[in-house]
C-alpha cells in the first residue's frame, strides 16, 4: 500500500481546482472506504485537508493502541461514523502482575461518549482494559445494533455482566471472552440468551471455570445455525461435546471442553464419527486433560486443520507425534513442553507448512527440571519447517550455536520470542553470554518485527539490535544488559521501534534520556526495576511536554528511585484518573 | 565503539562491589559471572567442591541482582539460602525442601556475609544455584514446603489465566500415574534426582523387590550422566566410561543413595526393611557422600523408635 500513498501524493501536485471538480468527495469517500488497514488510512489522512476529511468520514473502524494516547471526545470529533472500536489499555506487563490493580484503563468513560456519538456501534474489542458489570450492562442497553464483544486479558467484571449482554443484545453475533480476570459466579448467564435469539456466530467462554447450564447451551447451539466458532470451557464433558457437535457440524473453530471422560466404546465411536463430520474445522483448541487414548477420535477431523492449540493438554511426545501425522496442513501449533524435544522432532517431520510455533512450560515454577524442551527441539523444528516465522519458546537451556542454526534454517522470522526461564543464564555449553544468538537473529531475520530476549546478555546484544534490527517494532528485555549503553544503542538504532518494555536491567537516567525525541514516535516505554530515578523522569517530563511520564512507586522503596516508569505519547494530556500510587510528572 | 562505562547495577548503594568489576569483563570467561554456577543444577550446595574458591565471586556478583531490585530478588536469594542441608548445624528435622530461617540470617536481606549461612560452602552454593527463581511449590510429590517461598514477580512471563489453570489442575503426567495408582494399587512413582544431573527421573518402587534391584535400576538410569556436564542428548562416546564410573561411584565412596520419608526427613537408603522403605519413601536423591554426613545415626534412631 506504500506505493498507493505516494501515487496519491503525486496527484496532489496537479491543479487543485481541476482535481476537486473531477473527483467529488463522495467518490473519494467511496474509494477510501475500501481501505481497511488503519496504517494506510493514517497515511491517506496526511495527504491534504480534503483527503483528511474524506478519510475521517469514511472510516468505520478505529484502532486505539493506547487508550490514554487520546480521549474519547477527540476520537468522536474526528471520526463521526465509527461502528467498530478496538481499544488497548494497560501496559503489557500487567499480564504478569507488574502493574498495580487499580491502575486505570477503565472503559466506562469511553462507553458514555460512544453512547452519545456512536449509537449504532456494532463492535467493541478490548485488550487489557478494566470493565465492570455496570459498564457491560450499560453497553448492552445503549447500543441496539451491538454485534460483537471481544474481551482479552481484561478484568473487573463477573458473569453477571455477561448475563446482561446475553439478555439485551438481540443482534449479537460474537461473544469472545479470553483469558480475563473474570469473577466467575456461575454458569447461569448462558441461559439469559432468549429463545428467539439465533444470530450467534462466535461463542468463546473457555475462560470460565464454573459449570454452565448444558441444556441451555445445547439449545442455543442448536438454533444458531450460523455458528462457526465455539470454544467451550473445561466443565463441558466429552459426551456433551459430542451432542453439541451433532447440531453444529459446520463449525470452523472448535474448543473442546475436558477431553478425559470415561467413555464406552459406543460413545467413543459416536464421538469419532461426529468429529469426522466437521469438515470445515480449521482450528482446534481446548483439549483440557486430554488423555492419549481418546486423541485418535480427533484424527479424522484434523485433515484440514491449520491451527492446533494443545497448550492446555499435557501430551507426551509419542501422543503428539501420532496426532501430527494427521495434520499435514498445520500452520500454527501451540503445545506444552511436556512433549519434549522428541515431540518437536515430530513437528519438524510432519508439519512442513508450519508458520507459527508456541511452546509453553507446563511447570514454569518448578525449580527442578522434570521435563521440558531444549535447544535440540527448536533446532529440529527449524530443519523441518522453513516457513516458520513466529515463535514463542520457553526453555531451560539454549546455546548460541543452536539459535544461529535455527535462523539460518528459518530466515523469515517476524516474531522471535525466546524465554530462557532462568534469568541471566548463559549458553549452557560454552558458558558465554547469549549475545551471539540474538545477534544472529537480527542479522539474519531482516523482517523481524518483534523480539523478546532472555538469558545472560551484555550490551553487545543491544549493539546488534540497534545496528541490524531495522524493522523491529516491539522489544521486550528482562534481566539483561550491562550499562546505559545497551539501551542507548536500541533507542538510537531501531527506526521503527514502537514499544519498548524493560524490566530488571541496569539502565539508568542516561539511557532513559537518550531517547527524548524517540519516544514521540513510539507508542510507549516501560521500565521497571531499573536504575532510573525520579529526577531523571522529571527531566524527561519537563523536556517533552507531549509525553505522559508516569511513575509507580513501590511500598518501602527509596524516595529517589523510580521503580516503574511508563512513558507514552498522548494528545489527551496527562490523565486524570490515575490512582494515588501512580505519579504523573 | 568506545567501551561503555560500567555502571554499578545497584542503584542504591554507593560502593561498587569488587566482584562486579571483575565479573563485568565478558571477555574473560574465567572472571566472568561464574556462569557455570548459574546453570540449573539439582545438586546440593557444596557439590562442586573443587570450585569452591570461586563462589565468593559468584555470590557477590549475584548480590548485584539482589540489592538492585526492591522485591523478589533478595527474597529469592534468601530463598536460595534455604536450600541447606539439614544435617548441618542448626538441626531440626525439616526436610530439604522446607524453608528455614537460619539464625544466622541478618534480617534476611543482607548478603554481605554469605558465610553467615549454616555452612560456608553450603549457603554460597545455595545462593549460587538458585539466583532468582525460587518459586512457590504447588503440588509436588513429597514436598512439604509451606507456601512462604519467595517468587520473582511476573517471571517467567506467563499470563495469570494460564498460571491459575495449571495451578488448580496440575498438568504433570505423574498426576495421571498417581490417579492410576489410586485405581489399582499398581504403582508408586517417586522422583529421583542426582547431584549434578540436569534433570530428574521417576521410578516406580513397586516394581522392585529389593534394594539391590532398585540400586541397579538407578545405575542404569543415571549412567549417562557424569558429574557436571550432561548434553541434552545424553549420549556420548563417554557412555561406556560413564557407566562403569557411575557404578563405581555408587558403590564407592563418592555418592550415596538417600530418600525423603513421610516426615520429611532425609535418610540413607538401606537402613530399614524394604517394605517399610517403600511405604515411607517419597523421593530419592543420589547425594554426594560429603553431604550425607549425619544421616545414618538418625535413620537408626528413627528405626528404633518405630520398632
Amino acid at each position: 500500500m506504500g506505493s498507493y500513498s505516494s501515487e496519491l501524493k503525486r496527484s496532489k501536485d496537479s491543479d487543485e481546482s481541476a482535481r476537486r471538480s473531477s473527483f467529488p468527495d463522495e467518490v473519494l469517500e467511496r474509494v477510501l472506504s475500501l481501505l481497511k488497514s488503519h496504517r494506510d488510512r493514517s497515511s491517506v489522512s496526511l495527504v491534504c485537508k480534503d483527503w483528511y476529511n474524506a478519510e475521517r468520514w469514511s472510516r468505520t473502524h478505529v484502532f486505539i493502541g493506547n487508550c490514554y494516547s487520546v480521549s474519547p471526545e477527540i476520537v468522536a470529533r474526528r471520526f463521526p461514523r465509527i461502528r467498530s472500536v478496538t481499544l488497548k489499555g494497560k501496559p503489557r506487563f500487567s499480564d504478569f502482575n507488574l502493574v498495580p490493580e487499580n491502575w486505570g484503563a477503565d472503559i466506562h468513560a469511553w462507553l458514555v461518549v460512544f453512547a452519545a456519538k456512536y449509537p449504532f456501534l456494532e463492535e467493541l474489542r478490548l485488550k487489557r482494559m478494566a470493565i465492570s458489570d455496570e459498564s457491560l450492562e450499560f453497553l448492552a442497553i445503549s447500543f441496539p445494533n451491538f454485534k460483537a464483544l471481544s474481551l482479552l486479558s481484561c478484568d473487573g467484571f463477573s458473569t453477571n455482566g455477561l448475563a446482561a449482554i446475553a439478555t439485551h443484545c438481540k443482534n449479537l453475533t460474537e461473544l469472545d471472552i479470553q483469558e480475563n480476570g473474570i469473577d466467575d459466579k456461575g454458569g447461569s448467564w448462558l441461559s439469559c440468551f432468549p429463545e428467539s435469539f439465533t444470530s450467534l456466530e462466535v461463542l468463546n467462554f473457555a475462560n470460565l471455570t464454573s459449570d454452565i447450564n448444558f441444556d441451555a447451551l445445547e439449545k442455543l447451539v442448536g438454533r444458531c445455525k450460523s455458528m462457526r466458532v465455539l470454544k467451550l470451557n473445561r466443565s463441558v464433558s466429552l459426551e456433551q461435546l459430542q451432542r453439541l457437535l451433532v447440531s453444529a457440524p459446520q463449525l470452523a473453530e472448535l474448543g473442546t471442553g475436558s477431553f478425559s471422560q470415561e467413555l464406552t466404546i459406543h460413545e467413543y465411536e459416536d464421538l469419532e464419527s461426529t468429529l469426522s463430520n466437521c469438515k470445515n474445522m480449521h482450528t482446534l483448541s481446548g483439549l483440557w486433560d486430554a488423555k492419549g487414548i481418546y486423541l485418535p477420535a480427533l484424527y479424522p477431523a484434523c485433515s484440514h486443520l491449520t491451527f492446533l492449540n494443545l497448550s492446555y493438554a499435557a501430551l507426551q511426545s509419542v501422543e503428539l507425534a501420532k496426532l501430527l501425522a494427521h495434520c499435514p496442513r498445520l500452520k500454527r501449533l501451540w503445545v506444552l513442553d511436556t512433549v519434549e524435544d522428541k515431540g518437536l522432532e515430530a513437528v519438524g517431520l510432519n508439519c512442513p507448512l508450519l508458520e507459527e510455533l508456541r511452546v509453553f512450560p507446563a511447570d514454569p515454577f518448578d525449580d527442578e527440571i522434570v521435563h521440558g524442551v531444549t535447544e535440540a527441539g527448536f533446532v529440529a523444528v527449524s530443519f523441518g519447517c522453513p516457513r516458520l516465522h513466529y515463535v514463542l519458546y520457553f526453555c531451560r537451556q539454549m546455546t548460541n550455536a543452536a539459535v544461529a542454526t535455527i535462523v539460518q534454517n528459518c530466515p523469515d522470522f517476524t516474531h522471535f520470542r525466546l524465554c530462557i526461564m532462568n534469568p541471566g543464564q548463559p549458553d549452557y555449553l560454552t558458558n558465554e553470554p547469549m549475545d551471539e544468538a540474538f545477534g544472529a537473529v537480527v542479522k539474519t531475520c531482516t523482517k523481524l518485527q518483534r523480539l523478546s530476549v532472555s538469558g545472560l546478555l551484555t550490551d553487545l546484544t543491544f549493539e546488534y539490535i540497534g545496528r541490524y534490527a531495522k524493522n523491529l517494532e516491539t522489544l521486550s528485555v528482562a534481566f539483561a544488559g550491562r550499562s546505559d549503553w545497551g539501551m542507548q544503542c536500541v533507542l538510537g538504532g531501531c527506526p521503527k521501534l514502537r514499544k519498548l518494555e524493560i524490566r530488571d536491567c541496569p539502565f539508568g537516567n542516561a539511557a532513559l534520556l537518550s531517547g527524548l525525541e524517540k519516544y514521540e514516535s513510539m507508542r510507549s516505554l516501560w521500565m521497571s526495576a531499573c536504575n532510573v530515578t525520579m529526577n531523571g523522569c522529571r527531566l524527561l517530563a519537563r523536556e517533552m511536554p507531549r509525553l505522559n511520564v508516569e511513575v509507580m512507586k513501590e511500598d518501602g522503596s527509596d524516595d529517589s528511585q523510580a521503580d516503574k516508569v511508563y512513558v507514552y505519547r498522548s494528545i489527551a494530556g496527562p490523565r486524570r484518573d490515575a490512582p494515588p500510587s501512580v505519579l504523573t510528572l | 565503539m568506545s567501551k561503555p562505562i560500567e555502571h554499578d547495577y545497584i542503584g542504591l548503594s554507593e560502593q561498587p562491589l569488587p566482584s562486579m568489576e571483575k565479573s563485568s569483563d565478558t571477555n574473560d570467561k574465567k572472571n566472568g559471572l561464574r556462569l557455570k554456577d548459574t546453570e540449573l543444577r539439582l545438586g546440593l550446595p557444596g557439590s562442586d567442591s573443587p570450585e569452591r574458591e570461586d563462589h565468593d565471586q559468584n555470590v557477590l556478583s549475584l548480590k548485584s541482582f539482589v540489592s538492585g531490585s526492591k522485591r523478589g530478588f533478595s527474597d529469592a536469594l534468601d530463598g536460595g539460602r534455604k536450600w541447606v542441608f539439614p544435617g548441618g548445624s542448626g538441626g531440626g528435622s525439616e526436610g530439604l525442601f522446607s524453608p528455614r530461617r537460619s539464625g544466622n540470617n541478618n534480617g534476611g536481606n543482607d548478603l554481605s556475609e554469605p558465610d553467615s549461612g549454616l555452612d560456608g560452602s553450603v549457603s554460597k552454593d545455595g545462593a549460587a544455584h538458585k539466583p532468582l527463581v525460587v518459586q512457590e511449590k504447588k503440588s509436588h510429590v513429597g514436598n512439604t514446603a509451606p507456601a512462604s517461598k519467595a517468587q520473582v514477580v511476573g517471571w517467567p512471563p506467563i499470563r495469570s489465566f494460564r498460571k491459575n489453570t495449571m495451578a488448580s489442575h496440575p498438568l504433570k503426567s505423574d498426576d495421571d500415574d498417581n490417579a492410576e495408582a489410586k485405581l489399582g494399587s499398581g504403582c508408586l512413582y517417586v522422583k529421583v534426582s542426582m547431584d549434578g544431573a540436569p534433570y530428574l527421573r521417576k521410578v516406580d518402587l513397586k516394581i522392585y523387590g529389593s534394594y539391590k534391584e532398585l540400586s541397579s535400576a538407578l545405575e542404569k538410569m543415571f549412567s549417562c550422566f557424569t558429574i557436571g556436564q550432561c548434553g541434552s542428548h545424553g549420549v556420548s562416546s563417554r557412555d561406556g566410561l560413564s557407566e562403569s564410573r557411575l557404578i563405581d561411584l555408587l558403590h564407592g565412596s563418592e555418592y550415596v543413595l538417600t530418600y525423603e520419608d513421610k516426615d520429611g526427613d532425609w535418610m540413607l537408603v538401606g537402613d530399614v526393611p524394604w517394605e517399610m522403605f517403600t511405604n515411607s519413601c517419597k523421593r530419592l536423591r543420589i547425594m554426594k557422600s560429603a553431604e550425607a554426613i549425619g544421616l545414618a545415626p538418625r535413620a537408626m534412631e528413627k528405626c528404633k523408635n518405630r520398632i
